[in-house]
């Protein structure tokens, strides 16, 4: 079944739908926002074949953005595409999760951002490919196979940076305050997603949380770095729009063309 | 070319009466289009002509990722976003490829990059020019990528077999490029607005003639050609395959509507090609010296992507090493 059919449209979008296009955009946007920080380490990995990597893994979750936008687009239906949701909106109304908008910083920062998104979006994605939505079981499914690639290959950097060098270890331990406080959102959940796992469309927030938490801590271990005690909310929510102030020029850069061309076709 | 220039370090061919015997079994075999494979003998100025010259053309690649990473952080929608993600990573994948034909000639991947950052080795003189539009990416596909494959379907069929199995490779990956450029440009001709169309104007007015340069330098300035094309390093020379890419050229650029930036180019029906107008060499050579218009950021930006990863690479080997010695114990 997919969730556009259980709504009637001329009693306007149903609840569970607003419910699922929120839930939609934060994939979407969370997906986008990671790629886009990973295009800017074009030409600047620190080997060869980490630039493929980078690239590869980009170029997946930007496809998985899209296949989000699309379905998002298309519940929504309010005459936008994926594009227009991708590149039309301001930084109020992206959806992505926090962490993924903090700058690239050094490899250590972002191996370790990655690695916090993955263990985090591996979860999220094998509770969805048990969806009642047809949709969304589909892109999930296909998105499982390579997010359980992207974090086979994150934990082993965290694990070489972390039980390398001197140096490295040492990076590894300057990265972790920087990005702590932003794996809140990676295990608190909200109504919007509480009412969606009650209707079978998505995996249980708790699980999702519990899952990331063993990881981090399995990969941790193996790593050498000392695990925080749980992360607090400090009164940002990508969820409800409230980003760092990152996020804009973020969006100035992506979203230059087809706002300074709003006619344009490209 | 992807490789210009490239030294053979030989003032003049031999005849077959002055080699050793070693070298005319080597010579006999090339002409006879067997193909030289990595445990073969083969003379040493043929080894580092080839090292020389795949080394470039891997340089290349990698430099080649910078004037497409200037925009694909722009890229004005998701599918033109992934289009560029994915051919950038399809120029790492050859980079890498490259390399390691490279290395089956002996040669270090390390020394020899480390040759790019102090300025001794070359790279295309291509990717010294800034990219200044979105069109500029539909043009370095369509014009560059297209310049690039006149030369390397001729190199399919090179005589070192690494070499010419990656080329047939890279081949198809790169006619994909091409053809992607292309319609990029003709999306924006089409359907594009004045100023889309002003864009793929401009792009072209800019890349048009250092995509004519890539071929290097005409026949009569080319030293090193007669070595190469003996030993079929090369196939063909540079003046013959500058022209085959105009004469393709000039049709699609006519079929998208645009110009090039050359008054005396037109259709020769006795020669049956196409003349052109001629090309600034001074400029080529400055480029290649290391004075063009980018050449000190690519620089720059590639030495500082390998500084800055050193430690990344240290901790990979020295956790290698201690998994190793676990699994030891």
């Amino acid at each position: 079944m997919q969730a556009s059919m259980s709504c009637r449209p001329k009693w306007g979008i149903c609840k569970m739908n607003q419910d699922l296009i929120q839930y939609l955009l934060r994939l979407g946007d969370s997906a986008l926002i990671q790629g886009q920080r990973l295009c800017e380490w074009c030409g600047r990995a620190p080997a060869l074949e980490e630039e493929l990597a980078l690239m590869n893994v980009g170029l997946d979750l930007v496809g998985q953005a899209r296949n989000w936008l699309e379905y998002a687009a298309e519940l929504a239906n309010d005459g936008r595409d994926a594009d227009h949701l991708a590149f039309r909106r301001d930084e109020r109304a992206y959806r992505n999760l926090l962490l993924v908008e903090q700058p690239n910083g050094d490899f250590a920062v972002t191996v370790l951002k990655q690695f916090f998104y993955d263990a985090w979006h591996l979860a999220v994605l094998e509770g969805l490919t048990h969806s009642s939505d047809s949709r969304l079981q589909g892109i999930a499914a296909k998105a499982v196979k390579e997010v359980t690639y992207h974090l086979r290959r994150s934990s082993e950097w965290v694990e070489r940076l972390g039980d390398g060098t001197e140096e490295s270890h040492q990076r590894m331990l300057a990265a972790i305050p920087q990005l702590w406080r932003f794996t809140v959102e990676l295990s608190d959940s909200d109504a919007v997603e509480q009412r969606l796992h009650a209707a079978g469309l998505i995996g249980d927030p708790q699980q999702i949380a519990a899952a990331w938490q063993q990881q981090v801590e399995r990969t941790f271990d193996s790593a050498t770095l000392p695990l925080p005690a749980p992360a607090c909310h400090f009164y940002l929510s990508g969820r409800q729009g409230l980003h760092s102030e990152h996020l804009g020029l973020l969006l100035a850069e992506m979203q230059f063309l087809p706002r300074a061309y709003p006619d344009a076709t490209w | 070319m992807y490789a210009q220039l490239v030294e053979t370090g030989v003032k003049r061919l031999k005849t077959l009466e002055e080699m050793s015997e070693q070298e005319r079994a080597f010579q006999e075999k090339i002409d006879a289009e067997i193909k030289i494979e990595p445990k073969n003998w083969m003379p040493d100025a043929y080894r580092q002509t080839l090292i020389r010259q795949i080394s470039q053309h891997a340089h290349s690649e990698i430099v080649g990722m910078l004037p497409e990473g200037n925009w694909v952080t722009r890229a004005p929608s998701l599918k033109r976003k992934l289009q560029l993600m994915a051919k950038i990573q399809d120029e790492a994948g050859h980079g890498l490829y490259l390399y390691s034909a490279m290395e089956t000639l002996g040669a270090d991947r390390d020394e020899e990059v480390a040759k790019l950052h102090s300025g001794k080795a070359k790279y295309s003189s291509i990717f010294n020019y800034p990219t200044l539009n979105w069109a500029d990416m539909g043009a370095v596909g369509w014009l560059v990528d297209g310049a690039a494959i006149v030369n390397q379907v001729v190199l399919q069929r090179t005589s070192y077999g690494p070499y010419s199995r990656a080329m047939i490779r890279i081949c198809k990956e790169e006619s994909f490029h091409q053809r992607q450029g292309y319609e990029i440009l003709l999306t924006m001709m089409r359907h594009g607005t004045q100023a889309q169309k002003d864009m793929v104007q401009d792009a072209i007015n800019r890349l048009w003639w250092p995509a004519l340069m890539m071929f290097g330098p005409s026949d009569e300035h080319s030293p090193n050609s007669a070595q190469s094309m003996a030993w079929k390093i090369k196939r063909q020379s540079n003046d013959e395959l500058r022209q085959r890419f105009i004469d393709q050229t000039v049709p699609q650029l006519e079929l998208l509507g645009c110009t090039a930036p050359d008054p005396e180019l037109k259709w020769n029906a006795e020669r049956g090609h196409y003349d052109f107008g001629a090309i600034q060499w001074e400029e080529f050579y400055e480029v290649l010296k290391g004075n063009g218009p980018c050449n000190q950021e690519r620089l720059a930006t590639r030495r500082k992507a390998i500084e800055d990863g050193a430690w990344v690479r240290a901790a990979a080997v020295a956790h290698a090493r201690k998994k190793h010695n676990k699994n030891a114990a």
